[in-house]
């Protein structure tokens, strides 16, 4: 049996607007009487697996970056567990967070996460997907939060069984959810907002 | 016979209700809103985990906008309020623990932000960044100024109405959201293109909290409700009968 309680409508969503750092990273835009910023660093001692870079632009569709976004990561760790509370498979890494918030740097519009190659987790009927990260982003002229994926371009056997890769029906459009292998530990993973590379965006 | 809940998968996003990507009287979305179908599939433990916070991330007047950011003895200038609400599912269920992060202008309607060239003047005994972790059942609280509206580069003479952003993660990470809080009464609301891309008056009527005379602390602070709806799960019952019933 399946139901709802309570029919609420979810609140509906408002741009992040162009100072979503006071909020979200006041350290990155002035002092702030935080004494860091949540979500800057992912790894609080030493962690299980290959440690990586992830770093990329977000682009418009003239093809600028965006210098006001915000990126959030979420991602298991190297064993493929979430560090969360209802996480029920095992204990995950006590040293990853799992979580990562990144802005776009000001001038360049270049983010960067340091963070750990994520194991697999089962998806939809218990069928392991491809190694991924769960990707948010938010910025002025965004209306509603942009969920993606990032897979990883090295990962071709893992990828090609992945069962979400394999319901997008215009296979070209696969390799803008690829993280771009650029040397040892170092990704890179560009995001389009528009334009004949838009990524492909998710409604989960 | 007792009943056990199981969480299912989430509860697809109402798109017609939420706000469209592109809506041109909004010119920034214009050039940053995507054109294709959204790829629609169910949500798998990526999205159904969602990272932990504890009380222990939180300094003592991280709640509290009118003290956080000013020199002892002092407090920011402006009308003082607190606003106080639950942050829910959609199936009515209150959230404890989770992050609510908010952000404003002061009470000139001027950021603390190095690209906010407004000339009201900043207030120097006001930041306009604070944040709370829900307690039990959801609710959460906070004091600070009533922000002042403000002027923004979009039609030629736009003005937002006095608002405080906020930001909610939840239990899982498809429930992410970022939004705004109007107050009741402003006539800059209907006015505004940011408030239009919302589909309904009822959405934007969400979006706006009334007094709340209730919680006003008499010659001291008025008060504003608040509540966020976030994304639920489906929940499936199993009826678990007793042997020989
Ligand atoms: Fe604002």
């Amino acid at each position: 049996m399946t139901e709802r309680l309570n029919n609420l409508k979810e609140s509906p969503s408002q741009t992040a607007g162009p100072y979503v750092h006071i909020g979200c990273t006041p350290n990155f835009s002035s002092k702030s009487s935080y004494s860091y910023d949540l979500g800057k660093t992912m790894k609080i001692g030493p962690v299980l697996g290959e440690e990586i870079t992830i770093v990329g632009y977000v682009f418009d569709g003239a093809g600028a970056p965006l210098c006001d976004a915000m990126i959030e990561i979420w991602q298991p760790d190297a064993a493929g567990l979430f560090p969360a509370t209802n996480e029920t498979r095992g204990i995950a890494d006590p040293n990853f967070m799992g979580w990562g918030r990144s802005t776009s740097d000001m001038n360049t519009g270049e983010f960067i996460f340091e963070t750990v190659k994520p194991g697999t987790v089962p998806g939809p009927d218990g069928v392991m997907q491809a190694p991924h990260i769960t990707v948010w982003v938010v910025a002025r002229g965004i209306n509603i939060g942009l969920h993606t994926r990032i897979y990883f371009n090295d990962e071709t056997i893992a990828n090609s069984l992945d069962p979400i890769l394999s319901q997008i029906k215009n296979q070209k459009r696969v390799e803008t959810l690829l993280a771009l292998k650029k040397g040892v530990g170092r990704y890179q993973f560009d995001i389009h907002l528009q334009g004949p590379h838009e990524t492909i965006f998710f409604d989960i | 016979m007792s009943l056990s809940v199981q969480k299912g998968k989430f509860i697809p996003r109402d798109r017609e209700w939420q706000p469209e990507a592109l809506t041109p009287a909004y010119k920034s979305s214009v050039k940053r809103s995507p054109q294709a179908a959204l790829l629609s599939f169910p949500s798998t433990l990526s999205e159904e985990t969602s990272p932990i916070f504890n009380n222990n991330i939180l300094g003592p007047l991280d709640n509290d906008l009118i003290f956080n950011h000013a020199k002892p003895g002092e407090s920011a200038i402006g009308a003082r309020i607190i606003v106080h609400g639950q942050i829910l599912d959609e199936n009515g269920i209150g959230i404890p623990d989770t992050l609510v992060e908010f952000w404003q202008a002061n009470a000139g309607g001027r950021y603390r932000h190095k690209n906010d060239r407004y000339l009201a003047n900043l207030d120097p005994n006001f930041g306009g960044c604070g944040r709370t972790i829900t307690a039990e059942n959801g609710f959460y609280e906070f004091r600070t100024i009533q922000p002042g509206p403000y002027p923004w580069p979009n039609g030629g003479n736009d003005w937002r109405p006095a608002h405080i952003h906020f930001s909610i993660f939840g239990y899982g990470f498809v429930q992410r959201l970022i939004t705004q809080m109007y107050f009741e009464g402003d006539p800059h609301i209907k006015l505004c293109p940011i408030v239009n891309s919302l589909t309904s008056k009822e959405a934007v009527d969400a979006l706006t909290a009334p007094l709340d005379m209730k919680r006003t602390i008499p010659m001291n602070c008025r008060a504003f409700k608040f509540n966020i709806v976030l994304r639920g799960r489906h929940q499936t019952y199993f009826e678990n009968r007793k042997e020989g019933l």
